[in-house]
Parts: structure tokens; C-alpha cells; sequence
């Protein structure tokens, strides 16, 4: 699994364009999350792609290609933070509840809405977080899930700006390096 | 100054430096025709809108500049998907111009409306729907910046009816390209570059594997020095042919598939492959698990999408080939390499692809015979268009090109009925040239509709039909690999000289090899057209041969033949 970073022109058909590519390329897309930016023009894609090294790098190599792509990178070899956020519709009655509420306190769930039959969780973090609290709500019968997809941003000092845009007001930011 | 976005589309466009347009009209883009008639730019109306595309990929594969194809919404538009994809898969800069059906039907199903940018999206290198007429003239500026920048590729503008017949004020200065803003990359760190030069200067078999990129970033002459300042032997490309000239001795042919036979043993003996403005396509190196496994390799190349996708190499220099030779050059040093080149010249002596050039006379007419034959009588200097099959390959053996953008021929996408409309447009682009067409009996009936588009333009274009009267390349592998099945392959096709006669153009009739050489030359001293139909030995096949997924050292090669003789130079 590579993860992707894009800055894109935030206007109609770049998504189609985007996704195309990796049709075009053989490349399973697993979750694929658009924004906008801090610039209304600009958006920010996160693209989780089934592909090894090689294959990600002619998808960065092939994005950026577009002309509607402002930057594109693999940030999968860099550290880095990934969150996914998710809605979860569970079963709960009388009974259960208790124990439910032990469970999401355990995940660090929060209860958005509260009706007779059921609940609806809100969880945000890792992958593997999300999936461990799916797994265990299980028995008490998830009705409805909705799910993000990741978002991901590199640590600390190594930014990710798009191209224009000045970091911090510093400067300008530095070219990188092509192959 | 108040102009209808039609106007404003012609106007751009003449701006633009564009002189001819290859089009045909309809009802979405009939705005646009009546602004053209009123306007300087020269409309050649073909007679189905592949012809278009193709011309426009001629011109601009013929001139280096952007060649312009016009057609309107619904099937004039999807007539034009072969086209755009032959330019595509070959980086030819060309501008296509839809009408589309009023921006209020769009999605509507309307007369003649079909979604182009949709279907066009995976072949373009970018496309765009304009549906104001304010924004028609910054777009087709942008098109043109796009379409013959870096790699160079198709684009395709699809203006809307209602944004051609609106008004709105014309000004060429505020309608610059605003392209989105593009993070800068440096090409290489300076340790691929001294990795490189290393490389260079401590290999004992170099070879240069020269690609079509060298032509469109006008790298001819410091490609020229590079390669006598470190005396390096070349092998080209098919699309690569002409960017250094066949007479000079480092050249040693063309490589792949149907390459020279020298050439694909020196890639496999190699110790080190210079590739520049190519992109190791599958017919260039066979197998890649046997693909000169001896060589280190060092890839010069503008589109870094390329880098590492077919072979691994050992340094990339990501960037436009002229500044990365120019850049090398300063540090190449001479080597006098006379093992390895003699071992190249031993290698060429075993040939077999030259021999058929020497075949006599025996009653049987050789396309070999007709391709070296109108080489000599044109001392090498037309402009050749070819199609796609037998005959290709023959050209490109037996017609020794020395200069740039001479041979004019679909690479990559292999398309059909490309030769005949794509010399059109080459003609457009160099009209003081001797432009010929090399092509098929089967790639001919597919675009020959055009004839008549010569003649309407009155332009001059010598058509040599090779015909074997088979599908030559289809049959050449069912009699390789499936076991002599003829299916499908046997053509039926008019008489062509009669064909052209009705069309209004000359045509001959040639069969026998004492016809050749006159024919061609009367051709040549003809002011108007001349179609000659070569009947040529029907069962004859292209060799050497590398099966589609074969080692490229195992060729397989002419059988012995008794006739063969020295070939004769010019």
C-alpha cells in the first residue's frame, strides 16, 4: 500500500482525471480523500493506492503530468501522520448499552446521536484503530458504517505546500529533486 | 473591440502563427466557418475528419510546429479518436478544434452531442470544454503552450455553439496562458550526473540508442558532437531516423524488432546503453529479462514517467535532451574504441538485411528493390510518409534518411491509413519538399478517400502503393507462428491506377524492376500527382525478426539465398 499526496487545480473533472490515470495504470485505488486547501483554488488529494514502489512512482511521475496536478509525491517512505474518521450506526438496547459505552470509551469513540434502537459512533484515527473498534462493536450489530478514507500529512518540518504558496511567509519553497 | 467568440477563435489563431487548418465542417462548429471564410487562415477540407488529425500530426511531425485539425461535434468529433491517438502515442503537437452542441443542452442528448473530453481524456495530453466566448482565446493560447511544451502531445478544445456566436470584448494581452503554477523540479542531483560521466568515460562497449526525442528538442547538432567528441556508436529508433545522419559511420541503424541484425547483437554485447529521447517500448528491446543484461545504462529523458518503467537504469538524467547533452559534452572524452567498433563492423558483415538490396533481377519485383531504388533517384532528400506494416519496415532498413523530420511515420499506435493523409499535411508544412508516400495496398484502402483532397488543394505528392496484395505483416506472422493460416489476410483491392485516374491524378502500373527507376524519376519531374502501383513479390517477408516477446539476440533471419550479391551505394 503507497500513500500519495496531490495538489490539484480545485475545479470540475480533475477528480474523473485523476482516477482515470489510475485506471489507465492498473492501479487499484483503496481510498482516495479530496479537500480544499487553505486556497479556495487549490484542493488536496490523499490517494492510498494498491501498488508497490515502482508502481507509485510512475503514478507520482504520471499525476504530475496533468496539467491540472499542481504536485504530486509519494510520502509512503516518510514520516508521517494518517487519520481516517468514521460513522458507525450500532445496535443498542437496554442491555447492551452498558457495555457498549465501556467499548468507546476504551476507543476514544464519540456518541454523535442517540435513538431507542441505536447509537451512532463517531471514531477518528489509524487504520488499524477504526478496524479494531469495528471488529468489537461487531456482536452488537454494526447497522450503517461510513468512512473517510485517509488523509495524511508528513511530520514536523518536512512540509507539503503547493507550488506558490509561501511557507510561513518564509521562503519560497525548494525545488525538489525529479527522478 | 466587440468580437463573436468564433471570430475570436480565428483571430487566436493567426495570432498563433497557424496558417493552415484541416477540417471539416458541421452544424455545431458552423460559427466558426463562417468567421474562417472571413479570415487569412487557409481551411484544406478533407473528406473524413482521421484525415484531419493525421494531416495536422504530419504537419507538425514534417514542420516541429503545431498542426491545427478542426471537425464538428458528435461523429465528427469521434472520427477524429484514431488521430489523436497516433499523435498521442507518438508526442506530436497537435491542436484539435470541436464545435459542441449549446452549453444549455449539454448532458441533454442532443443532435450530434457526444461528451469528446470524455472519450478523449486517456489520449490527450490534456482537454478542456469552453463554453464563454471570453474564455475561448486564452484557452487556445494555453492549448498551444501545452501541446508543444516538454513531452509534446494532443489537445483538444471543445467550444460550445453558443459561446462561438456570443460577443464579447477581443484583448489579446489580457488573454495570456494563466496555466496552473507547476513545482519546479531540479532534473538530477549531481551525483547522477557525475555517475554518468563516470560511466561514459570508463566504458569499453558504449552504445547510444537515439529516440525522437533528440528531434523535438533540436538536439541534432550537440547530439552530432557528442557523439564524435566520445566517438560512440548509434542505434536509432524508428521515430529517432534522421536525427543523425545514416551516412556517417557511427550510425548503425535502426535497432528492434525489425532492426538490423549488427545493431541487436551490439545492444546485447554492450557494457553500456546511452538511451536519449526514447522510451524502451517493447518492439525496441524483446524480452526485457535478457534485454542487455551486460550494459549499465544511463537514460536521458524528459518525461520522467519514463524513468525505470520499462528498464532499470543506472543514471537518469530527467530533462530536455539538447541542455543534458550540452551539459555532458564539456566532459566527454574521447576514446578510440577500435576492438568494440571493429566488432561492430565484423557483426555487420554477417548480415542479412542488406543482402536483399543486391537481389538480380529475376522477374520478381522486390519491395526492397522499389524502396532502395527511389532512395538512390532521391538522393535521400524526400520527405518520406509511411504507414504501418512490411512496407514500414522496408523503408526504414533501405531508405537512408540524413536529415531531421524526413521520414514521417506512425510509431507507437501502428495506425493504418496514416501515410496518405499525414503526407498531406507534411506537404502543407514544407511545400518546397518532394514528399512521397510508401504504403500499403491495405493501409491505403483504409484512407484513400483523401485522393480527392489533393486534388482539390492541388498540391503535389508522389503515392508509391507496395503492393503484395495481402495484409503483408499480419500474414508475415500467421506464416511465422500459425503454421502458413492465411485468414483474413488476402486482399482484394481496386486497380489503383485506374482509382487515381478517376480521381483526376496519373497513375502507373509497375511490375517488373527495369520499370522502377524511370517511373519514379518521371514522377518526380511530373508537376502534378502520380500514383504508382508497385506489384510486388506477394509472399515476401521482413527480416531479421525478434518474436513479439523474444530474446532480441535471437532473431530470426532470411534463409540463405543463392541470389544474394553485394549491395550497390548511390
Amino acid at each position: 500500500m503507497q500513500t500519495l499526496v496531490a495538489y490539484v487545480e480545485n475545479k470540475p473533472g480533475v477528480l474523473n482525471r485523476v482516477a482515470s490515470l489510475a485506471r489507465r495504470l492498473a492501479i487499484n485505488i483503496d481510498s482516495l480523500t479530496v479537500g480544499p486547501t487553505e486556497n479556495e483554488e487549490i484542493a488536496r488529494m490523499t490517494i492510498v493506492a494498491h501498488t508497490d514502489e515502482k508502481g507509485a512512482h510512475r503514478l507520482e511521475a504520471s499525476l504530475e503530468k496533468l496539467v491540472d496536478v499542481l504536485l504530486a509525491e509519494n510520502i509512503s517512505e516518510r514520516s508521517l501522520l494518517e487519520r481516517d474518521l468514521a460513522l458507525i450506526k450500532v445496535s443498542a438496547d437496554q442491555q447492551s448499552r452498558p457495555h457498549l459505552m465501556e467499548l468507546i470509551k476504551v476507543f476514544r469513540a464519540r456518541v454523535i446521536d442517540v435513538a431507542p434502537e441505536s447509537l451512532i459512533l463517531e471514531v477518528s484515527g489509524t487504520v488499524d484503530k477504526i478496524d479494531g473498534l469495528l471488529e468489537v462493536l461487531r456482536p452488537f450489530g454494526v447497522l450503517e458504517m461510513a468512512r473517510t478514507g485517509r488523509i495524511a500529512m508528513t511530520r514536523g518540518s518536512d512540509l507539503l505546500r503547493p507550488p506558490g504558496a509561501s511557507s510561513n511567509g518564509a521562503e519560497a519553497e525548494p525545488a525538489v529533486k525529479a527522478s | 473591440m466587440k468580437l463573436t467568440g468564433a471570430e475570436i477563435l480565428c483571430e487566436s489563431l493567426t495570432r498563433l502563427g497557424v496558417r493552415h487548418i484541416f477540417g471539416y465542417p458541421g452544424g455545431a462548429i458552423l460559427p466558426v466557418y463562417d468567421a474562417l471564410g472571413k479570415s487569412k487562415l487557409h481551411h484544406i477540407l478533407v473528406r473524413h475528419e482521421q484525415g484531419a488529425t493525421h494531416m495536422a500530426d504530419g504537419y507538425a511531425r514534417a514542420s516541429g510546429g503545431v498542426g491545427v485539425a478542426m471537425a464538428t461535434s458528435g461523429p465528427g468529433a469521434t472520427n477524429m479518436v484514431t488521430g489523436i491517438a497516433t499523435a498521442m502515442l507518438d508526442s506530436s503537437p497537435v491542436v484539435c478544434i470541436t464545435g459542441q452542441v449549446s452549453s444549455k443542452l449539454l448532458g441533454s442528448d442532443a443532435f450530434q452531442e457526444i461528451d469528446i473530453t470524455g472519450i478523449t481524456m486517456p489520449i490527450t495530453k490534456h482537454n478542456v470544454v469552453v463554453s464563454r466566448a471570453e474564455d475561448i482565446a486564452r484557452t487556445v493560447r494555453e492549448a498551444f503552450v501545452i501541446a508543444n511544451s516538454g513531452r509534446p502531445g494532443p489537445v483538444l478544445v471543445d467550444i460550445t455553439k453558443d459561446a462561438q456566436q456570443a460577443s464579447c470584448d477581443f484583448n489579446w494581452e489580457a488573454s495570456a496562458p494563466k496555466l496552473p503554477p507547476k513545482r519546479k523540479r531540479i532534473n538530477y542531483e549531481p551525483a547522477d550526473f557525475e555517475r554518468a560521466v563516470e560511466l561514459l568515460n570508463n566504458a569499453k562497449r558504449p552504445l547510444i540508442l537515439a529516440g525522437h526525442g533528440i528531434m523535438v528538442s533540436g538536439a541534432m547538432r550537440v547530439f552530432d558532437q557528442f557523439v564524435h567528441a566520445g566517438n560512440l556508436p548509434v542505434a536509432m529508433t524508428l521515430l529517432g531516423i534522421g536525427c543523425f545522419p545514416a551516412s556517417d559511420p557511427l550510425n548503425l541503424g535502426m535497432m528492434g524488432m525489425h532492426g538490423e541484425a549488427w545493431v541487436n547483437h551490439a545492444i546485447q554485447e554492450a557494457d553500456l546503453l546511452i538511451a536519449v529521447g526514447m522510451r524502451f517500448d517493447d518492439r525496441v528491446t524483446g524480452d526485457l529479462r535478457t534485454y542487455a543484461k551486460e550494459a549499465r545504462k544511463i537514460h536521458i529523458e524528459i518525461d520522467r514517467s519514463e524513468i525505470n518503467k520499462n528498464v532499470k537504469v543506472d543514471a537518469a538524467l530527467v530533462g530536455d535532451a539538447r541542455e543534458v547533452l550540452e551539459q555532458l559534452l564539456p566532459r566527454l572524452e574521447h576514446r578510440e574504441r577500435g576492438d568494440w567498433l571493429g566488432h561492430i563492423r565484423e557483426l555487420k558483415g554477417d548480415s542479412a538485411v542488406k543482402d536483399i538490396q543486391g537481389l538480380p533481377d529475376n522477374g520478381h519485383l522486390y519491395a526492397a528493390h522499389v524502396i532502395n531504388d527511389l532512395w538512390k533517384e532521391t538522393r535521400g532528400e524526400a520527405i518520406v510518409v509511411t504507414d504501418v506494416g512490411q512496407h514500414q519496415m522496408w523503408e526504414a532498413q533501405y531508405y537512408h534518411h540524413n536529415q531531421p523530420r524526413t521520414l514521417v511515420t506512425s510509431g507507437g499506435l501502428g495506425t493504418m491509413g496514416f501515410a496518405l493523409p499525414a503526407a498531406i499535411g507534411a506537404k502543407f508544412a514544407k511545400p518546397e519538399s518532394d514528399v512521397w508516400v510508401v504504403v500499403g495496398d491495405g493501409g491505403f484502402q483504409m484512407t484513400m478517400c483523401e485522393l480527392a483532397t489533393i486534388v482539390q488543394e492541388k498540391i503535389k505528392i508522389t503515392i508509391a502503393i507496395i503492393n503484395n496484395g495481402f495484409l503483408g505483416m499480419v500474414r508475415q506472422w500467421q506464416e511465422f507462428f500459425y503454421d502458413k493460416r492465411y485468414v483474413a489476410t488476402p486482399l482484394v483491392a481496386p486497380d489503383f491506377a485506374a482509382l487515381a485516374n478517376a480521381f483526376g491524378i496519373r497513375g502507373e502500373r509497375i511490375t517488373s524492376r527495369a520499370d522502377v527507376t524511370p517511373t519514379i524519376r518521371s514522377a518526380r519531374e511530373s508537376a502534378e500527382s502520380v500514383l504508382i502501383d508497385f506489384r510486388v513479390e506477394q509472399e515476401d517477408s521482413v527480416y531479421p525478426m525478434v518474436p513479439a516477446g523474444g530474446a532480441l539476440h535471437e532473431m530470426i533471419r532470411r534463409p540463405d539465398s543463392p541470389l544474394v550479391e553485394t549491395a550497390t551505394e548511390p
